[in-house]
Parts: C-alpha cells; sequence; structure tokens
C-alpha cells in the first residue's frame, strides 16, 4: 500500500504520554481531515494501547514505547504502538472482554475491545519477555470536499 | 483535568471537565473516593458534559465509585456524556450498573 505521510517516534512508558500520543496523533491526522467521530475514534483506540504498554508492558519498570502512524493511499490510516516490555503470555485471553490482570488499579479489561470496536482491524504479536505490537488501520470516510 | 462537588436538594453533583485517561484517573479516584467516604451521599451525579476525551480508563473509574457509593449506601449516576463518550461508555454495558442519561 502507497505511504502518503508517516511520523514515527518513541517515549518513555509515562503515563502522561498517553495525552502525547493522542495530541501527536491528532496533529498527523488533520491532513487526512478525518470527521470528528474518526478522529475521536483513533485517539481512543491510540490511548487504549498505549496506557497497555505503560501500565502492562512495563509494569513496575520504563521503557520506550514506539509510535508509527501512516497515511496510505484510500483514506486509510495505519498506527503500530510498539514496546519491548513483559509481553502477553496469550494474547488470546489477553483480548476478552473484561479480561485484566489490574483489578486492583481499576483497568476495566476493555482496552482491547475498544480498539476493535473503534478501528477497521486489529492485529496484536507479543512475545514474551520480548514486547508486544499493536497494528491498527481504519479507512476514513471519502473526502466530499 | 478538573474536578467540582456541589449539592443541590440533596443531590451530590460531580462536574468534571477535561480529558479522562489513566494518568489523571487515579487524582479523580482519589478525590472522589474521599468525598464519598467523608459525605455518604445517598446519590453522587457524575456531570461529564465538559469531559473531552475518555477511554476505558473511566469505565473503571465509574465502576469504582459505583462499587464504593453502594457499600455506602448511596447509587451513580452519569450525567451528559457527549456522544463519542457514550459509545466508549456503551460497549463496556456499565449502563446495566448505573444509570447514565
Amino acid at each position: 500500500m502507497e505511504v502518503i505521510n508517516e511520523i514515527k517516534f518513541s517515549m518513555p512508558s509515562l503515563s502522561v504520554n498517553e495525552s502525547t500520543a493522542r495530541a501527536v496523533v491528532s496533529s498527523f491526522l488533520i491532513q487526512a481531515d478525518p470527521t470528528i467521530e474518526e478522529l475521536s475514534d483513533i485517539r481512543t483506540a491510540v490511548s487504549e494501547a498505549v496506557t497497555n504498554a505503560v501500565v502492562h508492558a512495563y509494569r513496575g519498570t520504563k521503557g520506550k514505547i514506539e509510535l508509527t502512524v501512516k497515511l496510505l493511499a484510500g483514506r486509510e490510516i495505519y498506527i503500530r504502538v510498539k514496546d519491548r516490555g513483559c509481553g502477553i503470555k496469550d494474547v488470546e485471553q489477553a483480548m476478552e472482554p473484561l479480561f485484566t490482570t489490574a483489578p486492583e488499579e481499576e483497568r476495566s479489561g476493555l482496552g482491547f475491545s475498544v480498539m476493535e470496536s473503534f478501528m477497521d482491524k486489529l492485529t496484536v504479536k507479543s512475545v514474551p519477555e520480548k514486547g508486544t505490537t499493536v497494528v491498527m488501520r481504519k479507512r476514513l470516510r471519502a473526502n466530499e470536499k | 483535568m478538573k474536578l467540582d462537588i456541589k449539592s443541590e436538594n440533596g443531590i451530590a453533583i460531580a462536574q468534571l471537565s477535561g480529558e479522562i485517561d489513566h494518568h489523571n484517573a487515579k487524582e479523580l479516584r482519589t478525590e472522589l473516593d474521599r468525598f464519598i467516604i467523608a459525605v455518604q451521599p445517598p446519590q453522587l451525579v457524575i456531570d461529564m458534559k465538559n469531559i473531552t476525551f475518555m477511554d476505558s480508563s473511566g469505565i473503571g473509574l465509574i465502576m469504582g465509585r459505583s462499587k464504593l457509593l453502594k457499600e455506602c449506601g448511596g447509587k451513580l449516576e452519569v450525567r451528559e456524556a457527549q456522544p463519542y463518550i457514550k459509545r466508549v461508555l456503551k460497549i463496556s454495558g456499565i449502563e446495566r450498573i448505573v444509570k447514565v442519561t
């Protein structure tokens, strides 16, 4: 798929960077003129993926979270959130709605459900002790201008 | 993130403004719990009119406060959430536990 534009950056796994990631993605997506709903969907999905990396991948430690955003031909948005944290032993189980390993922190276990609902495609690849890569895609509606 | 709590006709209303994510949910949780434990209101309304963003961290926040209020003999209501926030609420099925208007 032809890449029209892309950004890639990494940030420390600090919780304050959940909003940093949303802000960067929002700024990048303005060029594609998304609807408010589309922008809101993507920001929410990115926030969930980055929060998972902060809360679960680097639990009790610090590491880097790498965020890649691409605008592809056909108004498709590609987002990759990658960490080198503890990884997920059972991805299928982790993606079940309401499954959480951090109930004491009031994690609702809905992060992947939100990503799946708000984006068109979601792929999660993880290797224990190596890290997790979340890839999400969403096609924006045709620009009527 | 800003939180103002006022009382109207015996109902406590918590007006939230800003964004709710994992980073700032912790502070909100602490402040709301302090209020709930001290006052033990029979009803607490979370007014979300001025919330500009919320991810699933907000669901954990609402469910946790609902549970605490129930233990204190009260009930929780969520009011005036923007449409995109209502979509997150709907995914969680929280409307079965908490009144959302």
